[in-house]
């Protein structure tokens, strides 16, 4: 068993706390590791990455070589791309949808965010969003590292560990936001990937996903979700999803069945229907 | 024994602990800054050296800290010296020296170098500087490695009674694995020298000295070729390649074999000076060479000197191109080194990925004292700021654009006042208050001395803050007590607070002063927001 990971995000992002739960995890679970991590200059707001390697045998080198990695996993998108091609062609890339805008010539997010849907494997979450409804944006790493702990190799309550270990010095509020959202990142990641495996585009599933609460979407909603996307009505929620930036959405079949069985030329009635708590 | 996660610097840190250490001494800087907060972390708290504890505090500068390292020595305990490579620069007179003197504790020098420069202005290799002081190094490629070589070091500094290298690149530096730890041992007692004659470098003594370091060069290299850090594995089936890999170049190269491919024969370098005898059989052994070293060219130059081929045999690596120039080492490079095809990849998508530099935090206090000095240079088109080392650094970018030179710590006021001295107006020199204590108090009694026409700005942010915010040796009234105190005239010392809401008042002031033909000093003042947060 070998996982090459590389983290990604921009400096203050809390990359180090993902490599630090992560390295936790494969240490109780008994494995081999080796974490390259960046520290200096570029921490001062400028693109960072960590290399993780886990193994049971020996590490050999601190960086994971180009094409060997099995996760790219980056809190920021664009940050995300400048790994691609560190995976393997069976790789993934796990990434949050939330720009960290601090540069002049910041790309359309959407543009980003399409192009990491052409790639063959991909989760993207919105990790805002979940980190504040779990209690502070802050913990937007550990929604991530929840999305992208089926790809890790590692036992669930072995990094939840981890996680209580990072944040120990801080506090049980603070740990328990941190455990929340990664439990929502973990729920998140289905959903989308459920979504896609469904059938819908990568822009229908984030939008969804991105507004359900706890990221906690009922497997038989998946289907119905699609057929809604699929009917003209599908037009009008893209479109409430992507304008209206406040609204949650409940996970269960109720909220597309009750889209389904009202008219479906009723424009004004969506948000409503949408965001009934 | 007990498995700890530890960064490579960490490792350092505990290797030197657990080898009986009584003293730490540093200046902060990327890679090298964690070697010394980590032993800080684990000794504050106990006794003083003493009473057995550590010392640990940090020195004025990398200079300072060699030496008072060397005192500890003197006194027969054991010090351990950290700081970046470019730091062995400033502390190179002692270093250059003490290994003619001798010393008396164990003495470890850990200089963490930069390949890639990703924190530094140059990527020199510090291998060359042990060769020069004619004294054994490690280098280290794992973090178990480096706790253990830490240990072995302090052992062969006292056994031929010369400072140890210990060589770090960044890579190892800032990479975190498990390392096994062993049972700590005892730290030296008080016993100062009994021969304070070979400590006393007057041409006489300093001759003997030399004579003396150098007759134990032969031994130093039986210690090398014998030493367990260097492995010669000659492939029984023969073959046309031979590799040299040292330090963390051994790494890559066992990564491209992993996969159960044949290894050629090779040596890997863990300790120098070079094991010529290992050498010298692999070369025997093979057709071809290929050199791994995350660095300069050291043992490749030293094997393929000024006529290229020993024994007629290819030597390949960075002097061939073979391996580029320039640049941090990985396991590509050393793929395609080893003339293996890359590894199959996916193709990023076609969106245009924007560079993200690293910039100045919102709300730092050097962005208004930047901005003051931008508005400075709208009024004086011809005004230069010879800058200097630290976050202030980032003032060089845009919007900015207001450091025109950055070369080493302090070279902001004595390039300043070669600039004045040529002619130049207006000048004028930035330095943060951590690097100002660290090199830029004698060239500000230098410039008192002739009353050149330039002003230096302190900014005093009470921190050092690129490397993570540690404390400064002077800041606020000490600092303005020490700058009155090596002569400026008080008329022209201003202390501003770095603040909008007084931005024009400082404007006026910047510009009154500019213009004055004569030194004047302006000390914006306001702490770093990092450590502010904290």
């Amino acid at each position: 068993m070998e996982t090459n990971i590389i983290l990604a995000g921009v400096g203050g992002q809390g990359i180090v706390s993902i490599s630090f739960v992560i390295d936790m995890a494969a240490i109780w679970q008994g494995l081999q590791f080796k974490q390259a991590e960046v520290h200096g200059m570029s921490q001062r707001g400028g693109a960072v990455s960590s290399h993780l390697r886990i193994s049971d045998s020996t590490v050999h080198s601190d960086l994971v070589p180009k094409g060997a990695a099995q996760i790219v996993l980056s809190v920021e998108p664009v940050e995300s791309l400048r790994y691609v091609d560190y995976l393997s062609p069976t790789g993934t890339l796990v990434a949050g949808t939330d720009p960290f805008v601090n540069i002049p010539d910041y790309p359309e997010v959407d543009k980003i965010l399409d192009g990491i849907a052409t790639l063959p494997s991909h989760t993207l979450v919105a990790a805002d969003r979940l980190a504040r409804q779990a209690g502070s944006g802050r913990a937007q790493n550990m929604v991530l590292l929840g999305a992208a702990s089926p790809y890790l190799g590692l036992k669930i309550e072995l990094l939840e560990r981890g996680i209580r270990e990072a944040f120990a010095a801080k506090g049980e509020k603070i740990q328990k936001t941190n455990i929340d959202a990664f439990h929502s990142g973990i729920a998140a990641g289905e959903a989308y990937r459920a979504c896609l495996k469904a059938g819908m585009a990568s822009r229908q599933a984030r939008a969804l996903v991105g507004r359900i609460v706890g990221g906690k979407l009922a497997p038989e909603a998946v289907p119905m979700w699609k057929d809604l996307f699929a009917q003209p009505v599908g037009a009008g929620i893209l479109e409430v999803l992507t304008s209206q930036t406040a609204g949650k959405i409940q996970g269960s079949v109720e909220i597309p069945a009750a889209i389904a069985a009202a008219d479906a030329g009723a424009r004004e009635q969506l948000p409503a229907l949408l965001f009934k708590a | 024994m007990e498995r700890r996660p530890l960064l490579g610097d960490e490792a350092v840190a505990l290797g030197a602990i657990h080898a009986g250490l009584s003293g730490a001494y540093s200046y902060p800087g990327t890679p090298a800054t964690e070697i010394f907060e980590f032993v800080h972390a684990q000794v504050h708290k106990g006794p003083p050296a003493t009473e057995g504890g550590v010392h640990a505090r940090w020195s004025a500068n990398e200079k300072v800290a060699f030496e008072e390292a060397l005192g500890m020595s003197y006194a027969g305990r054991r010090a351990l010296v950290s700081f970046k490579h470019v730091g062995l620069n400033v502390a190179a007179d002692p270093f250059m020296n003490s290994s003619v003197s001798g010393i008396t504790g164990g003495l470890v020098v850990a200089s963490a170098d930069d390949p890639g420069m990703h924190s530094s202005q140059n990527e020199q290799d510090s291998r060359y500087y042990a060769h020069f002081a004619l004294i054994p190094a490690f280098e280290p490629c794992t973090g178990q490695e480096a706790y253990d070589m830490t240990r072995e070091a302090f052992d062969v500094s006292e056994r031929f009674g010369v400072p140890v290298m210990l060589r770090l690149v960044t890579r190892l530096a800032h990479s975190r694995s498990g390392v096994e730890l062993s049972a700590p041992r005892a730290v030296n007692p008080l016993a100062p020298t009994k021969n304070p004659t070979a400590w006393t470098l007057l041409p006489s003594n300093a001759r003997k000295g030399y004579a003396l370091l150098t007759s134990k060069q032969a031994e130093i290299l039986k210690w090398s070729e014998s030493s367990r850090f260097n492995q010669l594995k000659l492939n029984p089936k023969g073959g046309r390649i031979g590799v040299i890999a040292s330090g963390i170049g051994f790494n890559y190269f066992l990564e491209n074999y992993h996969n159960g491919a044949e290894i050629p024969s090779y040596v890997k370098v863990g300790a120098y000076p070079i094991p010529r005898a290992l050498v010298e059989k692999l070369i025997d052994a093979v057709d071809e060479v290929i050199l791994l070293e995350d660095g300069y060219p050291f043992i490749e130059g030293m094997l393929s000197g000024l006529l290229g081929s020993p024994r007629g045999k290819k030597i390949h690596g960075r002097l061939d191109g073979t391996v580029p120039r320039t640049g941090e080492l990985n396991p590509d490079i050393v793929r395609a080194a080893l003339g293996m095809p890359a590894i199959e990849r996916q193709t990023p998508p076609d969106v245009p990925v924007p560079n993200r530099p690293p910039r100045l935090c919102d709300g730092c206090p050097h962005i208004d004292s930047y901005t003051i000095l931008r508005m400075v240079m709208d009024v004086f088109p011809q005004t230069r700021v010879f800058s200097d080392i630290g976050c202030y650094t980032l003032g060089a970018y845009p919007p900015y654009e207001a450091a025109h030179s950055c070369i080493d710590m302090g070279a902001s006021i004595s390039m300043a006042m070669g600039a004045a001295q040529a002619g130049m107006r207006p000048v004028v020199a930035t330095i943060g208050d951590s690097t100002f204590m660290h090199s830029g108090m004698t060239p500000l009694a230098g410039a008192v001395d002739q009353n050149l026409p330039m002003t230096v700005v302190i900014l005093d942010n009470a921190t050092t803050a690129m490397t993570g915010g540690q404390d400064t040796m002077a800041t606020g009234s000490r600092l303005l007590n020490v700058v009155k105190g090596l002569g400026v005239n008080p008329e022209h010392i201003h202390v501003l607070e770095a603040h909008r809401k007084h931005h024009e008042a400082n404007l006026e002031i910047i510009k009154r002063e500019v213009a004055y033909e004569g030194l004047s000093v302006i000390i914006p003042t306001r702490e770093c927001v990092v450590t502010a947060k904290k």
